[in-house]
């Protein structure tokens, strides 16, 4: 475990994948764009709304991805004390919300011309803007201590408190009757959606994901820079 | 051209967005990138101003053993 | 179960000793509930149709006001340290301490409920469902509190952070603690509501304790 603690190792890592996720956000950003806006078709219901989606749905994805994936890195972070895992944790928050944000403005733009409101209060929605308040609880957390340690940790227990609400996200419309439509491409009987517009859907997913990668990796990095940073001034003043 | 734009009358919900969307991404990469190069220039010049031995050490075992011991106390810094 | 009895008793007599902290509570649930009236205008059926919620929102509130000083006079004067050191499980610690909260504001706030239900003219169909709401709701809104009370010690500006914390942690014990009596009031069928509460108080009373103990833990390191 404590193998990938050592900050050059991970830095040689991160240096490693980088180039790759940035040129596959580059192309999958390129190809999604083009397949989104130009090549799908508008849906026969909803019109060309349905572009809309193409940005709605894998920045919900990715909303929910990153919390979980700062949930798994605060449990890290608290049960093996790995350093690198809560600097992750700190650089995922701010990616989540950013997508958080995009996929609950977005959602609202889609809204208005399908449901007639910008928005309205059923479980999806809230759940939604639930972890929105989560993200930035755990960087309020985070940054109200005068000891950083203090402050990853209570954040990390944050993190594991609010992960209840990721199951609720993701249940709501199959449990509550809402304006929302229910999963149509993660379902145990294969997507429901048509091909013309799966690709789009996967390829932008896709994109997300890339950026979502590129942003934590510069984000560890300047987390550890930082460190250095603070452990060479720390050791000027002691000499 | 100009009916593609319109999008079949949703053009008013449709661009605006696709522009959110690439204003927060943006401004969220652009704002880590400066964040890293800043920090990295920090760096820089921290370990110029020390003694070109201990530069060199720094830079070989890079994360000098207390950098590794504070790797987890991350920096309360202005984000 | 002893040791849990004795943590609720010394926390029940240190409130009573220092006296005023439920009455404050109370009297700021009062208050807030009857700013309404005069911020809505005094017309019965805009009242009646609003009181459920208004109850809530202000008992939730109300209920987040003592939660700051839940740990923080423990941690200040060091019995904290002692506490985490003793030989129970922290977490049963924990519960006693809620507990003992619970008692000094999710029961007065019970009480007074109905008293500010009948000046906002809430239907008498309500009152049986309120008073059961809020019996099954204040719990959880104490064990969630207490996760938030534990993570912010020693923080600074803990007050305003921990209603940030807090607060979107209430809103789901707030949905269907408005919703049961809503649906009492109207003459429908409530039980979903309250079976739904009762499983929060549930779930909260297995996993808050522990996670106020991993941060207790923490904090007093």
């Amino acid at each position: 475990m404590h193998r990938f603690a050592n900050p050059n190792r991970f830095l040689k890592l991160a240096n490693a994948i980088l180039p790759w996720s940035n040129g596959v956000l580059v192309v999958s950003l390129l190809a999604g764009l083009a397949l989104a806006l130009v090549w799908s078709p508008g849906d026969y219901q909803q019109g060309d709304t349905v572009r809309i989606m193409y940005v709605h749905v894998p920045a919900a994805w990715m909303g929910m991805f990153a919390y979980v994936a700062m949930a798994v890195a605060s449990a890290v972070a608290l049960i093996w004390k790995h350093p690198l895992a809560d600097l992750a944790g700190r650089a995922t928050a701010p990616v989540g919300a950013a997508f958080t944000f995009v996929c609950l403005v977005t959602g609202a733009l889609w809204g208005k011309p399908m449901w007639g409101t910008w928005w309205v209060w059923d479980a999806r929605l809230t759940s939604m803007l639930i972890l929105l308040f989560l993200y930035f609880g755990y960087m309020a957390l985070h940054n109200a201590f005068d000891d950083p340690q203090r402050g990853a940790k209570a954040a990390a227990v944050l993190a594991l408190v609010g992960v209840v609400n990721v199951p609720i996200i993701k249940f709501s419309v199959d449990w509550w009757n809402t304006l929302h439509q229910p999963a149509s491409v993660v379902r145990m009987d294969g997507p429901a959606v048509d091909p013309s517009m799966l690709w789009p859907l996967l390829v932008m997913g896709l994109a997300f994901k890339a950026f979502y990668v590129s942003v934590v990796l510069l984000r560890i990095k300047a987390e550890i820079a930082d460190a250095k940073i603070r452990a060479l001034r720390m050791s000027e003043i002691h000499g | 051209m100009a009916s593609y734009f319109d999008m079949g009358g949703y053009a008013g919900y449709v661009w605006p967005s696709y522009a959110v969307t690439a204003i927060v991404l943006v401004a969220l990469f652009v704002a880590t990138w400066r964040g890293l190069k800043n920090r990295e220039r920090t760096l820089e010049t921290l370990l110029a101003t020390r003694g070109p031995r201990r530069r060199r050490a720094a830079r070989q075992e890079a994360p000098a053993p207390e950098a590794v011991n504070t790797a987890s106390t991350t920096e309360e810094t202005s984000r | 179960m002893n040791a849990l009895l004795a943590v609720i008793r010394r926390d029940l007599r240190l409130a009573l000793r220092q006296g005023s902290d439920s009455m404050m509570v109370v009297a700021f649930f009062v208050l807030t509930v009857v700013l309404f009236p005069f911020g809505v205008g005094p017309e019965s059926g805009i009242l009646e149709r609003v009181a459920a919620g208004v109850l809530w929102v202000t008992a939730l509130l109300a209920s987040m006001l003592s939660l700051d000083r839940l740990f923080q006079t423990d941690y200040e004067d060091g019995s904290l340290d002692l506490l985490t050191m003793a030989p129970m499980p922290l977490s049963v610690i924990v519960l006693g301490k809620v507990a003992a909260h619970w008692l000094t504001t999710g029961l007065p706030l019970i009480l007074a409920a109905p008293v500010l239900a009948v000046l906002l003219n809430m239907n008498s169909e309500g009152f049986g469902v309120l008073i059961a709401a809020m019996a099954v709701g204040t719990p959880t809104l104490s064990l969630i509190g207490a996760v938030g009370a534990a993570l912010v010690l020693g923080a600074r500006r803990g007050g305003v952070l921990l209603s940030l914390l807090v607060l979107p942690l209430y809103i789901p014990v707030l949905i269907f603690g408005v919703s049961a009596i809503d649906a009492a009031v109207m003459g429908f069928e409530y039980r979903a509501q309250l079976l739904i509460m009762g499983a929060m108080l549930l779930v909260s009373l297995a996993l808050c304790p522990w996670a106020t103990g991993a941060a207790l833990r923490q904090a007093v390191e």
